[in-house]
């Protein structure tokens, strides 16, 4: 178990915080003895940013790995025949790269309760998950997770906004 | 202590609808709760609050927490006091408030503690007995004013209602402004003093008040997935109570406050465990392998409710801590969750899917009657006032986020709504110890 403690500046942490709970990881901004007069800047990169650049063949829009999301329908948990070739796609992907791990954030529409759509957000991540360790990616590589109706992708309060926001999403390392 | 007095002419009629919140003041400040009351008991109690004697300064400001408390309440109506001026030293003229239409009365002063504080003191009458019914003193700071007036609205509440105020209670809510800040407050039970105990981009769910009072147990996503920390509010430390591989969520204290129960993804599905409210100890509790999730401890500390899809739709079920039968509670309809057990053990709030719309409904235990409160399409996240009689929701008006407070018999509503942003995931505090 990982504790946390934050006795102060809490608010700062919180705001600038996107990487990992783990104090031990936490670093402050490098402090430069030499002066400021040669006119270097040190440059601080917050969260991911500076993580591994991902292969092309996960951004190329021609190609399939750069389609990340898996829609569901309402209350369904079930990957729709549509989607079965992008994720047996990313699970070839996962398995020729064995040094690449996976998120995956279950998400849902906004009606109902918040509890019990992160749960059905689960469902959905865990869903894709146990597709992808199915089809060769290893247990360790995956971790599905829920943002449930908290993260939508659309706003809105319609059936096309709420088909939107029924999805996973499959992020790689530093794109989370 | 004050024995709940119910001898005043009708007012056992009313007795059983309770109160909560109270108006706002002067204070101005972006983000505080306006209270607006929507339904009101049937039959109020014409109540005189005489202006409190003293420094005029104070004692208008205290006059006004006790007057607006129990005047948003719903079950008081205010009696005009213009031109009076008395204290609780003064033999109260019956027959003259008998001629304004008062059912009761109180009169009291604020004045020099002799220590460097300040003291309120405060005598009620019944008018109608022509007898008086008790009074209190509270020593106070200037900077305690407010919650001088919700004790003495607390006194007055319980002797007129028979039922313990909740005035002096406290509410926690998320704020959201913009598309990505999200701010834990906390506020007086009038949304007065709101302050903000945890700012993050990420969104925070499912606040709840550890029974002392002093911690909230919350979910952040400020690490790109729901982990659950509990915050201790006074010194700001939190502490990371669950971030298992997987989703760590729905936090509900155990009433003697060592113990959450939460719903954790690390071993497939969404399973309720229990865990020490310092992170260790543990102990998985639901083995069926769908969706268990929103546990709620019954006050016995033995009992969970949760909502689970194990029958093929979200419905309420609840089992024991040692491992006993899983019973189904909610049978009506396709979608009942959220459910929160009242302090005395009698009423079941939750919400409830009906003709499309999410609503607050509540469910007698001991009867399994179920009433619909609300003809809302969006309530979520109901929260019991300390005294069992109001149920906290978060609902939406116009597209946005607002909170309302709805007595059990669902006559009394009060709404709260902050003008700039959205609010949602209220929870109703314990009482002051």
């Amino acid at each position: 178990m990982k504790r946390l403690i934050i006795p102060t500046l809490l608010a700062l942490l919180v705001a600038g915080c996107s990487s990992t709970p783990d104090t031990a990881e936490q670093t402050g901004a490098p402090v430069d003895s030499r002066g400021a007069n040669d006119g270097k800047i040190a440059t601080v990169t917050a969260g991911n940013m500076d993580s591994r650049k991902l292969p092309p063949e996960l951004t190329d829009p021609k190609n399939i790995l750069s389609k990340r999301s898996v829609y569901f329908d309402y209350d369904k948990f079930d990957i729709k025949a549509e989607y079965k070739d992008l994720v047996a796609a990313h699970a070839k992907f996962l398995n020729n790269n064995r040094q690449f791990k996976m998120l995956i954030q279950g998400n849902t529409d906004e009606r109902g309760s918040r509890e019990y759509n992160l749960a059905l957000g689960q469902k959905r991540a865990d869903a894709i998950k146990k597709q992808l360790v199915l089809l060769g990616a290893r247990e360790e590589q995956v971790e599905s997770v829920s943002l449930g109706e908290e993260k939508p992708k659309n706003p809105g309060q319609n059936e096309a906004a709420w088909a939107e926001n029924r999805r996973g999403d499959m992020l790689y390392s530093g794109e989370f | 202590m004050f024995r709940p007095s119910l001898s005043l002419r009708g007012l056992s009629l009313i007795a059983c609808s309770v109160l909560a919140f109270s108006m706002l003041s002067t204070t101005p400040a972006n983000a505080e709760l306006t209270i607006e009351i929507t339904g009101a008991g049937a039959n109020r109690i014409p109540v005189a609050i005489a202006d409190f004697g003293g420094e005029p300064g104070s004692s208008r400001a205290l006059t006004s927490v006790v007057r607006g408390d129990l005047e948003h309440s719903g079950l008081f109506r205010m009696i005009d006091t213009t031109g009076v001026a008395i204290t609780e030293t003064t033999s109260p003229a019956y027959a003259d408030w008998k001629n304004r239409g008062a059912d009761a009365l109180a009169a009291g002063s604020i004045g020099p503690s002799g220590d460097g504080r300040q003291e309120a003191r405060f005598r009620l009458y019944d008018v109608t007995r022509q007898a008086p019914l008790g009074g209190a003193a509270f020593v106070t700071s200037s900077a305690m004013l407010r919650a001088a007036g919700h004790r003495i609205a607390d006194v007055i509440y319980e002797k007129l209602t028979g039922e313990p105020g909740v005035f002096s209670t406290r509410i926690a809510y998320v704020v959201k402004s913009g598309p990505a800040l999200y701010e834990l407050h906390i506020a007086d039970s009038d949304g007065q003093n709101a302050q903000a105990a945890l700012k993050s981009r990420e969104p925070i769910i499912s606040p709840t008040w550890s029974p002392d009072g002093t911690r909230l147990a919350y979910v952040s996503f400020e690490n790109k997935k729901p982990v659950i920390y509990v915050h201790s509010l006074a010194s700001g430390q939190r502490i990371v109570v669950a971030n298992f591989k997987g989703s760590n969520s729905a936090p509900a204290w155990s009433p003697d406050g060592r113990k959450l129960a939460v719903t954790l993804s690390k071993d497939g599905g969404s399973q309720i465990f229990t865990i020490n409210a310092d992170g260790s100890g543990v102990q998985r509790l639901t083995t069926n392998s769908g969706i268990n999730t929103e546990p709620f401890f019954a006050p016995d500390g033995q009992t969970i409710y949760f909502t689970s899809d194990r029958g093929g739709s979200p419905q309420i079920y609840r089992t024991s801590l040692n491992g006993g039968d899983v019973q189904r509670v909610t049978f009506e309809g396709s979608y009942n969750v959220s459910p929160r057990i009242s302090a005395d053990g009698k009423t079941m709030a939750f919400i409830s899917r009906r003709e499309n719309g999410f609503r607050l409904a509540v469910m007698d235990l001991a009867s399994r009657q179920v009433q619909i409160l609300t003809d809302s399409f969006k309530d979520e996240s109901p929260s019991f006032a300390p005294n069992s009689r109001m149920i906290l929701i978060a609902t939406e008006i116009g597209g946005r986020g607002v909170l309302s407070a709805v007595s059990v018999d669902g006559r009394i509503k009060q709404r709260l709504s902050i003008p700039a942003g959205d609010v949602r995931e209220p929870a109703w505090g314990p009482y002051l110890r």
